[in-house]
């Protein structure tokens, strides 16, 4: 068993793990941040996906014992004080989601995604998203929020 | 009504939990519940021979191991045959753990419980099982060869055998028909197998309250009130003593209709016998390989018309592959060769169809239910009239359609409910105007022409489709307004995330006057409303939509009269705007409805300062008549039912422009159209996002989706590494336009949109694929390697 502290959403947390407990049971079952959902356990539909330092990553093919230390942003940290991000936001208003249970990976990937490029084309914004599997959206309004939050990033007072 | 929120793109309820990280799915409940896993069989069709536990009993953590020997009575036997038919003469369904034979790779035939999920599979990687292998049956040919048997009292694997024959207008049968016809065809169409793939597996956790002696369940189910029965049933526990609920749910598509699954009776079996918490959730290789597949039928069609196109003729034989079990009957085929009629008043039909066991995964209903393959057969059979005759692909559709004014139109034959098969309404000339103006069917020979030119290929396809939605028997609403004024909505039909939260709030929030921030809506729990079917076959906003309208409106009524004694007014001269009863032109003489319902339960006891208003003394109350009249209830409270007399007929058409590559064979589709006709829509948002997410799964089942079994029967793409969901990159933007004829057959004049984008996508990819090459497309899905197959089989 190992003790190790994760920066999650900014706060310290520990947890005392074996190696082989993965992120996304750690922070689920552990810290009890159960936002994050595990859809595949092998890394393919992306609804895992979290932050680890500001990078998108798989958390069902990350063993909690290698990112002792890190900073990690779940879909419960993606908020602002006082209302939904910009990119959640887009998302609620676009209809970017149905069942909601792909959608916390999207949303974290999204907003990486538009850190690193807040003004995408249609094809950036399909490129940006293609790790991710949504069964009920068919997409269309998955890429409309994305352009959508472009837009309210935009608009935030910087 | 001050705000019409009926038919407006109302903005969903549900998206800020589930936005935030704060909506609540299966595997979220629970956090201290013991975990349970399966050991599955790795063997398509074997005898069990042993299990030796022996090796596993040391692992720390473990707390029970449950072999099929170890169950008691009920929990023991079969699982239930849920809709039985007397075509299907030889309905087998498994055993929740296997006793003696598997018929699958997945079948479960050992239960661990332990600490956790990690302990509880280390567990199953110990227990040895012995086995003698038995002859795999895979694939329809093979089947019905009936060399070898699923099922050792099962001849010829036939599970059932059912024909259905509506004569021709003059009395002939359908082979009369055709062989009386100026022009025939014949050939075979070829279905292969998807699945739902919900992105959240199924799951289930229960808690045993040994003080109350009583169950609460929570399952990822499309239907929590038939998996309560079906628990009380099979535990022997009184009905009030279970409870079930469907919590937040990530998708259902079909899968979550079939119940109780093996695991939704075992773990709450042994969370009562461990007096513990118990869960079992899921996981993506277990989804693929013991839930359950649909779509694959082999069809040999023959057909029969004129000169014009019209069909005087038609006969269908339909294989269908159910897999190893039965647990959901006949539906799909039944839909099939139902539906395969589509929009179409043809001469004389005989459809036939043969459902035949394999060593595989059961089927049972994915999105379109049977709809896909029969609409794939009818549009199959329309273009192959077409290209025959050398006329144009959509007037050879327009010659056969029923006509605005033929309905209501009966087909002459039983529906999947049981029902005769009678369209209640549509405008299937006027939907496809609409569908030719937005693709720009007219124009596109001239457009194929000029990408030839360049050395490009494209082409063009349609299918049409009539979808029997908002099935029976029944659903229920209750409507409570309490006396703060909230109005609380209950259904006992459960959400996969179609937004009936939101959907069911925008009617009573219509209904009722009051503003929709004031609605709550709860779907799924026995606790609320213990009365339902469940959520399938594009049902439930017919179907609950309705039952919650009428609720609304006795309650409305109630208000009304209550209101009226107090502002001693009529009730006629009553509406009810913003929450707030008032007389019509008299908007001082008003009264709050969150008082109405205080004075509607008259009162011994003052809670707090409101309830006042209601106690015996208040001087409100008539001496004339008892505090509760004869035929009154205390509460502004009210429950109805709504039950059609039979399914309501939604229908669309759909057309894809698609591009091949001469060399690589890989297949683009440049545009997507869809005209949909769901009559009146409660919320246009909502149902675009429904017609999205179905033609997604449509281009997944015509282009990536199949299920690949080897003839050990061994499922070689069980992973979404291997079996091709689509991702954004591969979904075309979708163009829509609507159309909306109303239902005569409910209040509210709607139809059902769930199932409807996924249904002709497979018809209309075929078409355009063949429309570019030039060479017959018969199977369906297509990659570019079977492309590349057909082209190089015609020598092209």
């Amino acid at each position: 068993m190992f003790d190790i502290t994760l920066i999650v959403n900014g706060v310290p947390r520990e947890a005392r793990v074996p190696a082989r407990r993965l992120l996304s049971d750690c922070l689920r079952h552990d810290l009890g941040l159960t936002g994050t959902h595990v859809g595949c356990e092998h890394g393919v539909c992306g609804a895992c996906t979290v932050l680890l330092d500001g990078e998108p990553v798989r958390s069902c093919l990350t063993f909690a014992v290698t990112v002792d230390g890190h900073e990690i942003t779940t879909v419960e940290g993606l908020a602002g004080p006082d209302r939904p991000s910009p990119v959640q936001r887009a998302f609620a208003e676009c209809h970017g989601l149905q069942c909601g249970f792909c959608t916390p990976g999207f949303l974290c990937t999204t907003t990486a995604f538009l850190r690193d490029n807040p003004a995408p084309t249609d094809e950036e914004v399909l490129e940006g998203i293609s790790g991710n599997l949504c069964r009920c959206t068919g997409y269309q309004n998955i890429v409309k929020s994305v352009h959508r939050a472009a837009e309210l990033l935009a608009e935030e007072p910087t | 009504m001050t705000t019409k929120l009926f038919g407006e793109p109302v903005r969903r309820r549900e998206d800020a939990r589930l936005i935030s990280g704060q909506g609540r799915y299966l595997d979220d409940l629970g956090p201290g519940a013991l975990a349970a896993a399966f050991v599955r069989s790795p063997h398509a069709h074997a005898r069990i021979t042993h299990i030796d536990v022996d090796a596993a009993l040391e692992v720390d953590g473990l707390v029970a191991i449950y072999t099929w020997e170890d169950l008691p009575a009920g929990v023991c036997e079969p699982l239930p045959l849920l809709i039985p038919h007397p075509a299907l003469t030889h309905g087998r369904t498994a055993y929740p753990l296997a006793r003696d034979v598997v018929r699958h790779v997945g079948e479960p035939i050992v239960m661990v419980v332990a600490k956790d999920r990690y302990v509880a599979e280390d567990v199953c990687s110990l227990i040895e099982v012995g086995y003698e292998f038995l002859k795999p049956v895979v694939g329809i040919e093979e089947a019905v060869s009936g060399a070898h048997l699923v099922h050792e009292d099962v001849p010829g694997n036939v599970g059932a055998h059912l024909v259905q024959e509506v004569p021709s207008a003059d009395g002939r049968s359908a082979a009369e028909a055709i062989e009386a016809a100026p022009h025939t065809l014949s050939f075979r169409l070829d279905i292969e197998r998807s699945a739902c793939t919900p992105l959240e597996g199924k799951g289930v956790y229960a808690r045993w309250d040994a003080d109350d002696q009583s169950l609460r369940v929570y399952s990822s189910t499309q239907t929590s009130t038939s998996v309560r029965m079906a628990l009380a049933a099979k535990l022997g526990l009184p009905l009030p003593k279970v409870e079930v609920i469907a919590p937040d749910v990530g998708g259902g598509f079909g899968v979550k209709i079939v119940h109780p699954w093996p695991e939704e009776v075992l773990v709450p079996w042994a969370a009562r016998l461990l007096n513990q918490e118990v869960k079992w959730t899921e996981d993506r290789r277990e989804h693929f390989i013991s839930s359950a597949h649909e779509r694959a039928q082999v069809q040999h069609v023959r057909v029969g018309f004129d000169d014009e196109g019209r069909v005087l003729g038609l006969s269908v034989e339909i294989l269908h592959d159910h897999g190893a079990y039965t647990p959901y009957g006949i539906i799909v085929p039944i839909i099939t060769s139902t539906q395969l009629l589509g929009p179409y008043r043809i001469g004389a039909y005989r459809v036939e169809f043969s459902s035949i066991y394999t060593n595989t995964v059961q089927v049972t209903p994915y999105r379109g239910a049977g709809r896909p393959q029969g609409v794939f057969c009818m549009e199959r059979t329309m273009d192959k009239i077409a290209q025959h005759l050398g006329r144009d692909r959509a007037d050879v559709r327009a010659a056969n359609f029923i006509q605005p004014d033929q309905f209501p139109y009966d087909q002459g034959m039983i529906f999947q409910d049981g029902r005769p098969l009678i369209y209640d309404s549509g405008d299937y000339p006027e939907s496809l105007r609409k569908l030719k103006d937005l693709i720009g069917w007219d124009d596109f020979p001239a457009q194929r022409e000029a990408a030839r030119a360049e050395g490009r290929r494209l082409g063009i396809g349609l299918g049409c489709y009539v979808e029997g939605t908002g099935v029976g028997p029944y659903e229920g609403g209750h409507i409570q307004i309490t006396s703060d004024g909230r109005v609380h909505v209950s259904t006992g039909l459960t959400s996969q995330g179609q937004g009936h939260e939101t959907v069911f709030a925008q009617i009573a929030a219509t209904e009722l006057g009051v503003p929709i921030e004031r609605v709550s809506v709860v779907t799924g729990d026995t606790r609320r409303f213990g009365y339902a079917v469940g959520t399938f076959a594009s049902r439930a906003a017919v179907m609950s939509g309705n039952a919650i309208a009428l609720a609304c409106r006795k309650v409305r009524e109630k208000a009304l009269r209550v209101a009226a004694d107090a502002l001693e007014a009529d009730p006629r001269d009553l509406e009810i705007t913003d929450g707030v009863v008032h007389v019509v032109g008299s908007p001082s003489a008003s009264i709050p409805l969150a008082t109405v319902a205080v004075l509607s339960n008259p009162l011994r006891y003052a809670f707090d300062e409101e309830a006042k208003r209601a106690t015996q003394f208040a001087g409100a109350a008539s001496m004339d008549r008892p505090p509760v009249a004869e035929g009154e209830e205390p509460g502004l409270e009210g429950k109805d039912y709504y039950s059609p007399i039979r399914s309501t007929f939604a229908s669309g058409m759909h057309a894809a422009i698609v591009e091949t590559d001469p060399d690589t064979a890989e297949i683009r589709i440049l545009r997507y159209a869809v005209v949909h006709d769901c009559g009146k829509m409660i919320n246009p948002m909502l149902v675009e996002g429904q017609i999205h997410g179905g033609v997604a799964q449509g281009v997944g089942g015509a282009l990536y989706e199949k299920m690949v079994y080897d003839e050990h029967g061994q499922l070689l793409n069980a992973s979404f590494m291997d079996f091709l969901m689509p991702y954004a990159t591969e979904i075309p933007h979708i163009e829509t336009d609507h159309l909306e004829t109303p239902s005569p057959l409910n209040p509210l004049g709607i139809k059902g949109a769930g199932e409807a984008g996924v249904i002709p996508v497979s018809a209309v990819i075929a078409a355009a694929i063949e429309d570019a090459e030039g060479l017959p497309i018969d199977r369906m899905p297509i990659s570019p390697s079977d492309l590349y197959a057909i082209r190089r089989t015609a020598g092209n």
